[in-house]
């Protein structure tokens, strides 16, 4: 339960952040993709299940407030926690160069993601623009935030680890 | 842990329900048009009192921004004009601009009171889209305040969108320099009805978006004509101001020209708008 309302307070100010904060904060119109960062990160701290759980209820919320129909944001989210899951025995806490590959990876594919459903079924075929003018740049500045929100998703990972561990030795 | 994972479905499973849900949410809400409905309730009450909170404390800090930064410029432009006379001189022109300026958005007024009078709520601009492919944004005021889908929402003169979803306390707007969006428009001096629809690239290379489609004479229509929207929308009110011209080419086909418009309207500063509450109400077979 503490885990659950954490997360929900997690989603909550990144969602937050990237609608009002980093869309103020925005280099040439491009802002980082908070959601995405979250997502996948706690996708390879723990675990496929959790990282969908989590991507879809980012997505959802996305869905409600800025997508046009319900429900696709949240499954291609889903989709990323979900894969992001099968990283978790490659995982080390101290290593920073897999998470920061991991959400470089799955910001991009949401983006290609994005892209081919959205943009390339209505026909805007020109991909190398949005390459370099949409997704590169958002790439770029998501990484440069994740630098600082994966210690502080990853600090309090571990705290609620520490925790879940403290109480089932005591009911076990 | 291990014993409750035995019991418990696979994840693929899951996924696999989460995904067929999904499929069936989206065929569902595109074909029927539907909205989240007690989702956007729930969500609404939840999110939008903390994004206006968060405004509020960001709009704050940005007036003593402000404030600091125009105090610092005030000292700096008070020792420059002490020892500068000659910028004295450079004021006057620029007050010549904006008297220039203020002319123009005097004609724009008058142009405005033409049309009729509409019904209109003010409302802030709360939330922007949180990626950066589409171009839609939050308003503080929804349907406790009559505002309903397909209304129109303006900014000074101009248009800006059009309300695409309502919760009880915000509403979705897509502006028109949405990829997504399409607007019939017409130009205002001879009629000529055009499509003009959003474009990503295009907006953020030079800011204009485009136009398509549009029927005139030779060369009738020029660069600095004034669009506005067209007469045969359904759901766009008549004659208001979309934006101007800048560039504009005959097709290939030799019939129709198409070609860019620069938004009356900036996008990039708008914190304020106004919802236009008469719908144009159409009859429908």
């Amino acid at each position: 339960m503490r885990r659950k309302i954490t997360v929900f307070i997690i989603i909550a100010v990144c969602f937050l952040l990237q609608s009002t904060l980093f869309q103020a904060l925005a280099f040439a119109s491009i802002s980082p993709n908070l959601l995405i960062a979250v997502t996948s990160a706690f996708g390879f701290m723990r675990g496929r299940k959790e990282g969908m759980w989590i991507g879809f209820f980012s997505g959802l919320l996305l869905d409600i407030f800025y997508g046009n129909v319900i429900g696709f944001y949240a499954l291609v989210y889903a989709y990323i926690g979900y894969v992001n899951g099968f990283f978790r025995k490659m995982f080390f806490p101290d290593d920073i160069k897999l998470p920061l590959i991991l959400i470089a990876t799955s910001d991009f594919s949401y983006n290609i993601l994005v892209y081919v459903f959205l943009f390339f079924l209505r026909g805007r075929f020109q991909f190398d623009y949005y390459l370099v003018h949409i997704m590169l740049p958002e790439l770029v500045y998501t990484i440069l935030v994740t630098i600082v929100l994966y210690f502080v998703i990853l600090k309090i990972n571990q705290r609620l680890e520490a925790i879940e561990k403290r109480r089932a030795s005591k009911f076990g | 842990m291990r014993r409750k994972s035995k019991h418990s479905m696979p994840t693929r499973y899951t996924l696999m329900i989460l995904t067929g849900l999904c499929l069936m949410v989206m065929f569902v809400s595109f074909t029927l048009n539907l909205s989240g409905g007690p989702l956007n309730s729930i969500a609404g009450y939840i999110f939008i009192p903390m994004q206006n909170g968060i405004n509020e404390v960001g709009t704050w800090f940005v007036n003593r921004a402000e404030d600091l930064k125009t105090m610092r410029d005030v000292m700096q432009e008070n020792k420059e004009l002490q020892t500068q006379v000659d910028k004295l001189t450079q004021d006057l022109s620029t007050i010549k601009l904006e008297q220039y300026e203020l002319n123009n958005l005097r004609e724009l007024m008058e142009l405005d009171q033409k049309y009729p009078s509409y019904d209109k709520v003010a409302a802030r601009v709360i939330g922007n889209d949180g990626g950066n492919w589409f171009n839609t944004f939050l308003i503080d005021k929804g349907e406790n305040d009559g505002i309903e889908k397909d209304m129109n929402v303006i900014a000074g003169s101009g248009l800006v969108g059009i309300v695409i979803d309502t919760g009880p306390n915000y509403a979705k707007v897509r502006s028109i320099i949405d990829d997504a969006s399409n607007v019939s428009g017409m130009a205002l001096s001879s009629a000529d009805r055009c499509i003009v629809n959003g474009n990503l690239a295009s907006m953020n290379k030079e800011q204009v978006i485009q136009f398509s489609d549009l029927k005139c004479e030779d060369d009738s229509v020029k660069a600095g004509e004034q669009l506005v929207t067209s007469h045969i929308s359904d759901k766009y009110l008549e004659g208001i101001l979309i934006g101007y011209v800048s560039t504009i080419n005959r097709d290939p086909n030799n019939l129709t020209y198409s070609g860019t418009v620069t938004p009356a309207v900036d996008f990039q500063h708008l914190q304020e708008v106004l919802v236009i509450l008469d719908k144009k109400t159409i009859q429908k077979d």
